[in-house]
């Protein structure tokens, strides 16, 4: 019991954090630490996402950062097509994701363990690869966005603060949205199959339905970070989706704890901010990021809440 | 005809390279159940140790040789220090761990070496062109790495199929528990396999090293496309890591010679311009997935465990 309230300490504080932080940055006058947090919140929105079917449904997708790319594009194409409303922008970014997992998770479903990794894999480098080849929106060097969604005076994405704080709402919105799908009914039996399909199966579901459907799920929420991430960086290029991208947001997932939800979030915060650190304190951070990852794997199973679960215990 | 015949030799050439990437991994994959994503920064290493020595010694094969058996060094080094304490753990582990091996070896060289690329030249006795067959000509170079990879290819079959160091990965494969039973130093095994797997991403790397630029980063779109191999192979299976390279060196080497005529056929000359290079770049994956979605064990699976 103790160790889950040093975990949920830990995790309630992180998240007032997170909330305070504009108020940090405006009283300091630190406005890089916003811009900072906004991507690792959008990061982190991604992370959960990957982390619904990782963590509770046992399919290893190594192509997540796909669907970051395809919320972008469909941000960035839109826009530069002339149609700036995030009202049209944000729920095609969504559909095009969803479509996208759709068959891509129907047709990688067939296979499991290291194939299913692989062939996840597989078609997010041809989403690379298409994106390369758009010509007419930037191909290799990438799409500008001139101009940020307009939600027509509700949210004003260009302003820093406003647009941060919808980010956290995502985010929130997004781990209340997987709390609700973990807990419910669907939720039980993908978990059911993430430990014995052949039982679940045996039992009666159909296992390939329910696990496409989480996929999807997870996909569209994915879609959702990319249309921010889009916004964020005025730009999206196929390099979002290249698939040490995809390493990138397993990273987080595994680093911040599998399976439960609030550890993509520890995850992304802690490897970026780590990244940022290092890279302050000198050029070559990678050097020591690397076998940091690989400490992590040896001695922290379970990541970092596995770690706070283990200290709560003593 | 001349075009066609060159394509075809340069699309042999690259999935004979692509082969010896395919087959450490498998290798490793296959015996100790080790899903390792930094075998493309042993690629890397084996170039860059490749343009060192032979920079330093000024001749391309002993600096090749030195290159070669730096690689197979740094392969049991990280064996025995690192990847060892992952064997029976979560590929989820191995991803994690190796993903951050990679991280290391990209920022290790560019401390080391700096972030240009370096260029590995030929001696002039691998320049020139030799004639295949009258009126056909073919560098001299790739015509060596053909030579090279297919006696490396024969090699690697009669040592796991003829020897008894061989017999003992195939035993050890199957059944490790048993294999240690038996009095076999499974841990030595497992090490020398790993040197291996590692001295043959070496020998790509520096092989590769004077036909592209020697750069941070290089061995991760191969690696990709050796995963891609094997898994088309079927895991495992040096057999089917070796066709599956060459058909995907061909596909890939082809794929991009010809396809942009192919297309100017059906398609604007603007509109396959601009779509041939994307088509050309995902047709090996393309060709994966469908193999997967037929036969989701790859064309070659090795035997049942």
């Amino acid at each position: 019991m103790k160790g889950l309230s040093v975990s949920k300490a830990v995790t309630a504080l992180m998240l007032a954090g997170l909330v305070l932080l504009p108020l940090y940055s405006s009283l300091s006058g630190n406005i890089f630490i916003l811009t900072l947090f906004t991507r690792i919140v959008i990061l982190a929105l991604a992370a959960a996402s990957l982390n619904l079917i990782m963590g509770y449904g046992g399919m290893m997708s190594f192509g997540h950062a796909a669907y970051l790319g395809i919320g972008g594009y469909a941000v960035g194409i839109l826009a530069q097509e002339g149609v700036g409303s995030g009202f049209v922008q944000f729920p095609v970014a969504l559909a095009a994701s969803a479509l996208f997992a759709l068959v891509i998770g129907a047709l990688s479903l067939r296979t499991r363990g290291v194939y299913f990794i692989m062939i996840t894999l597989a078609f997010a480098q041809m989403a690379y690869y298409v994106a390369s080849g758009l010509a007419r929106y930037g191909g290799d060097d990438g799409l500008t966005v001139y101009k940020r969604s307009d939600f027509s005076g509700l949210v004003n994405l260009s302003d820093r603060v406003q647009f941060y704080y919808l980010c956290v709402a995502c985010l929130l919105g997004v781990i209340f949205l997987i709390w609700r799908v973990v807990n419910s009914r669907f939720g039980l039996v993908v978990q059911g199959l993430r430990s014995n399909e052949q039982r679940m199966q045996a039992i009666g579901f159909p296992a390939k339905r329910y696990q496409l459907v989480c996929f999807v799920i997870s996909g569209t929420m994915c879609g959702l970070a990319g249309a921010l991430l889009a916004n964020n960086t005025d730009f999206v290029s196929p390099a979002v989706m290249y698939w040490t991208r995809s390493g990138d947001l397993m990273v987080m997932v595994i680093l911040g704890g599998m399976g439960t939800l609030f550890g993509p979030v520890m995850g992304a915060v802690v490897y970026l901010v780590l990244e940022e650190l290092l890279s302050q304190v000198t050029e070559y951070w990678a050097l020591i990021m690397g076998p940091l990852l690989l400490l992590v794997v040896l001695f922290g199973r379970g990541g970092i809440m596995g770690l706070l679960g283990r200290v709560g215990r003593g | 005809m001349l075009l066609v015949v060159e394509q075809f030799l340069n699309g042999l050439q690259f999935g004979l390279l692509l082969f010896l990437l395919a087959a450490g991994l498998t290798l490793v994959f296959g015996i100790m159940d080790l899903v390792n994503l930094a075998h493309g920064s042993l690629y890397m290493m084996g170039a860059y140790f490749a343009a060192t020595f032979v920079a330093w010694t000024g001749s391309f094969v002993l600096g090749a040789l030195m290159a070669l058996g730096a690689t197979l060094l740094l392969g049991i080094v990280l064996e025995v220090t690192a990847l060892r304490h992952l064997y029976g753990r979560d590929h989820l582990d191995h991803v994690l761990a190796t993903f951050g091996l990679i991280l290391f070896f990209n920022e290790a060289v560019r401390l080391i070496w700096g972030p240009a690329g370096l260029a590995l030249p030929l001696p002039a006795w691998l320049t020139v062109p030799v004639q295949l067959l009258p009126g056909i000509y073919y560098p001299a170079y790739r015509l060596a790495i053909i030579v090279v990879a297919l006696l490396v290819a024969l090699l690697l079959y009669l040592g796991v199929m003829r020897t008894r160091i061989g017999m003992l990965i195939r035993a050890g494969a199957s059944n490790r528990e048993m294999i240690g039973a038996l009095g076999i130093n499974i841990k030595l095994l497992y090490t020398l396999v790993f040197g291996l797997g590692a001295a043959l991403a070496g020998l790509a790397g520096l092989m590769q090293a004077p036909i592209l630029t020697v750069q941070i980063g290089m061995g991760e779109n191969i690696l990709i496309l050796a995963f891609v191999i094997i898994v088309i192979g079927g895991i495992g299976s040096i057999r089917g890591a070796f066709l599956a390279a060459i058909f995907v060196g061909m596909i890939d080497t082809l794929g991009r010679a010809f396809l942009p005529n192919l297309l100017r056929q059906v398609l604007s000359s603007t509109a396959a311009s601009t779509a041939a290079p994307a088509l050309s770049s995902m047709l090996i994956y393309l060709l994966m997935a469908i193999v997967l979605v037929v036969r989701p064990e790859g064309l070659f699976p090795a035997n049942r465990r």
